[in-house]
């Protein structure tokens, strides 16, 4: 958990890189760059998830909301306002920092888990926002006529150029959140994780340090949702409800609490259950998502990620057994 | 046609406000009950809610049993499901901790939520009110007479509730638990089944709740959250685990949302209740009638 290796992460951005060209190969999966583009927009909100979740031990039930805020920014801004798109990405991650910092500041100081109540609170609150006031948002229509993204005249208006454009942006974050573990900021996290007090007794700023992390997920799940609101050009409040945010508890308690690695290969298992393999349950995905979620919790609190230990465990005893 | 009056409009929402009130603190009152033997935070509260609801809609409207038998039916329908979560979920959790009992009842919560949507479909149902629709007029406030009922449940509920705490053997054994589940398991309280007790006590009061609600508001499959939430704020309105402060919670909170639609924008009538929890956790998380000295000790 300490160390996390550099050649699995050179593998996985090289599959990254030829995945468009395998999927161009066999049209049978013709659409899934198309999903893939929605796994990494996902794993930008869920890498941050994990560094909250996983290491820093708070539960957000809320993170649909700052996913909402920066694609309504980027998209009220950019469609009404004709701004530079970059320029609203930036004022989105500016605003989720603030608002995190304001509801996670003073929810973080408590103790145990009150951020999972607040942030509940907060998330269904600005989704109320997000349907009421219509003349911003479009109320639960939606609003649409958002424009692509272009950077220096080269517009990425395909699926596979918009692919790489979102999985740059994942790989950066991957890579600096996997620098935040591996740096005193990850040791004071996981002290923290592990014990609160022996954590503030060895001189580690206990809530400092949670909102910090607080407000880096925020801030990245803002970015994905300038993200989505560009690829998709159009945008609705039920996007952004309290069953999304529980999807993205599904995808970080399915791959696994403690691991970024499973962070990522819980988003790209649910994405595409849900765009693709679960399409035609309609009534019973929920309960789908229910079973994998409550069978994770109670059997493998380590995730997918935990996987190989059990395996490692059971298969060792079996062998003392023998003997 | 009389005239409305301002006042008349204020102490209609005012009843109105204490109706729904009481059955937020209804459900504030099931939290707390789990609350205080298990310190888990039910996510899942606000489902039984709706399965009362709907259960009672289907036993009474579509089955068409006499209120008389479909009452208690479906609260013992209701509870038989709240042992169920506890016995086939909570109780196998490998690492409980709070973090995890929290998403494990999140689980729950969606998978019931499922269920009702399989079962019931997306539609609001309605349940006919007990004693009619023929409103009662009170100084220009209009008055179903259903709203006596959610009262009345919720007065009657408060009175079982502390006679069991008080003076039965199960119930001391219970408030045993919730002051601290080692010194009880010493001498000699089944814990276990003391949890198994809390989750079954809570169902059934969440079914009252839903029973006397749905002829008020309707019902349908995804209420539960929102109940939950807003029950959740009641609870910690009055101070987590204690139940007269979850009474004056509901009925504060109810208040709020009621004058609020009414008076401010009826958009944003889910949202007050929401704002005055955030605004509760962040200036005094001990709540009204909540005491510092216990929260200390509580995990949660």
């Amino acid at each position: 958990m300490l160390r996390i290796a550099k050649l699995p992460i050179a593998v996985f951005a090289l599959f990254i890189i030829i995945f468009p060209w395998i999927v161009r190969q066999i049209p049978a999966i013709g659409n899934y760059t198309d999903i893939m583009v929605f796994v990494g927009i996902y794993c930008l909100i869920t890498i941050g998830l994990s560094l909250l979740m996983g290491y820093a031990g708070q539960i957000s039930i809320g993170h649909a909301a700052f996913f909402g805020i920066g694609a309504y920014i980027s998209g009220v801004l950019t469609a009404k306002y004709g701004m530079n798109a970059w320029a609203c990405m930036v004022i989105g991650m500016t605003v989720a920092a603030v608002v995190a910092a304001l509801v996670g500041a003073p929810s973080l100081k408590l103790k145990g888990h009150y951020l999972a109540m607040a942030t509940l609170a907060f998330g269904i609150i600005v989704f109320i926002i997000f349907n009421e006031e219509i003349e911003w948002t479009g109320g639960p229509d939606g609003m649409s006529g958002i424009p692509g993204l272009s950077l220096f005249g080269f517009k990425f208006n395909s699926v596979e150029r918009y692919y790489y454009l979102v999985w740059g942006f994942v790989l950066a974050a991957f890579i600096f959140t996997v620098n935040v573990i591996q740096s005193g900021t990850g040791r004071a996290l996981r002290a923290i994780h592990a014990s609160e007090p022996a954590a503030s007794a060895m001189g580690v700023n206990v809530p400092r340090f949670k909102i910090l992390v607080f407000v880096y997920s925020a801030v990245l799940a803002s970015l994905a949702g300038s993200f989505y609101a560009h690829y998709l050009n159009f945008i609705n409040p039920s996007t952004f409800d309290l069953f999304f945010s529980i999807k993205l508890l599904i995808m970080i308690a399915l791959g696994g609490m403690h691991s970024i690695w499973g962070a990522i290969m819980g988003t790209g298992l649910i994405t595409f259950l849900s765009y693709e393999w679960l399409r035609y349950f309609e009534e019973f995905e929920i309960i789908v998502y229910g079973v994998i979620l409550l069978f994770v919790t109670v059997l493998l609190p380590d995730g997918l990620a935990g996987v190989p230990g059990i395996v490692k465990g059971w298969f060792r005893r079996k062998v003392s057994d023998e003997r | 046609m009389e005239k409305i009056t301002l006042a008349s409009q204020l102490l209609q929402y005012l009843i109105t406000g204490l109706t729904v009130g009481s059955v937020y603190a209804m459900v504030a009152v099931g939290f707390n009950i789990i609350y205080n033997v298990t310190e888990i935070i039910n996510f899942a509260q606000g489902e039984f809610v709706m399965l009362g609801g709907l259960i009672m809609v289907s036993l009474h409207v579509a089955m068409g049993l006499p209120l008389i038998l479909a009452f208690p039916g479906t609260i013992v329908l209701v509870t038989v499901i709240g042992i169920l979560i506890d016995r086939l979920a909570i109780r196998h959790i490998r690492r409980p901790t709070v973090f995890t009992l929290i998403i494990a009842t999140i689980a729950v919560s969606i998978i019931i939520k499922g269920m009702a949507s399989f079962i019931w479909g997306k539609d609001p149902f309605d349940l006919p009110a007990f004693s009619g629709r023929n409103p009662i007029n009170i100084l220009g406030a209009v008055i179903q007479p259903q709203y006596f009922w959610a009262i009345g449940f919720l007065v009657i509920t408060v009175i079982a509730l502390s006679i069991f705490f008080d003076r039965t053997i199960i119930g001391k054994a219970m408030s045993a638990c919730a002051d601290n589940s080692n010194a009880a398991s010493l001498v000699g309280i089944n814990v276990k089944q003391m949890v198994l007790l809390s989750f079954a006590l809570s169902a059934a009061i969440g079914a009252v709740a839903g029973i006397t609600i749905t002829p008020i508001s309707l019902m349908e499959y995804d209420r539960g959250a929102m109940l939950a939430v807003k029950g959740f704020g009641a609870a910690i309105l009055g101070g987590l685990g204690s139940f007269p402060g979850a009474i004056l919670g509901g009925l504060i909170i109810g208040s709020i949302e009621s004058f609020g639609a009414g008076l401010i924008h009826s958009g944003y009538k889910d949202a007050f209740a929401l704002i005055v929890l955030l605004v509760i956790l962040f200036f005094k998380p001990s709540g009204l009638l909540g005491s510092i000295e216990i929260s200390r000790i509580k995990r949660f």
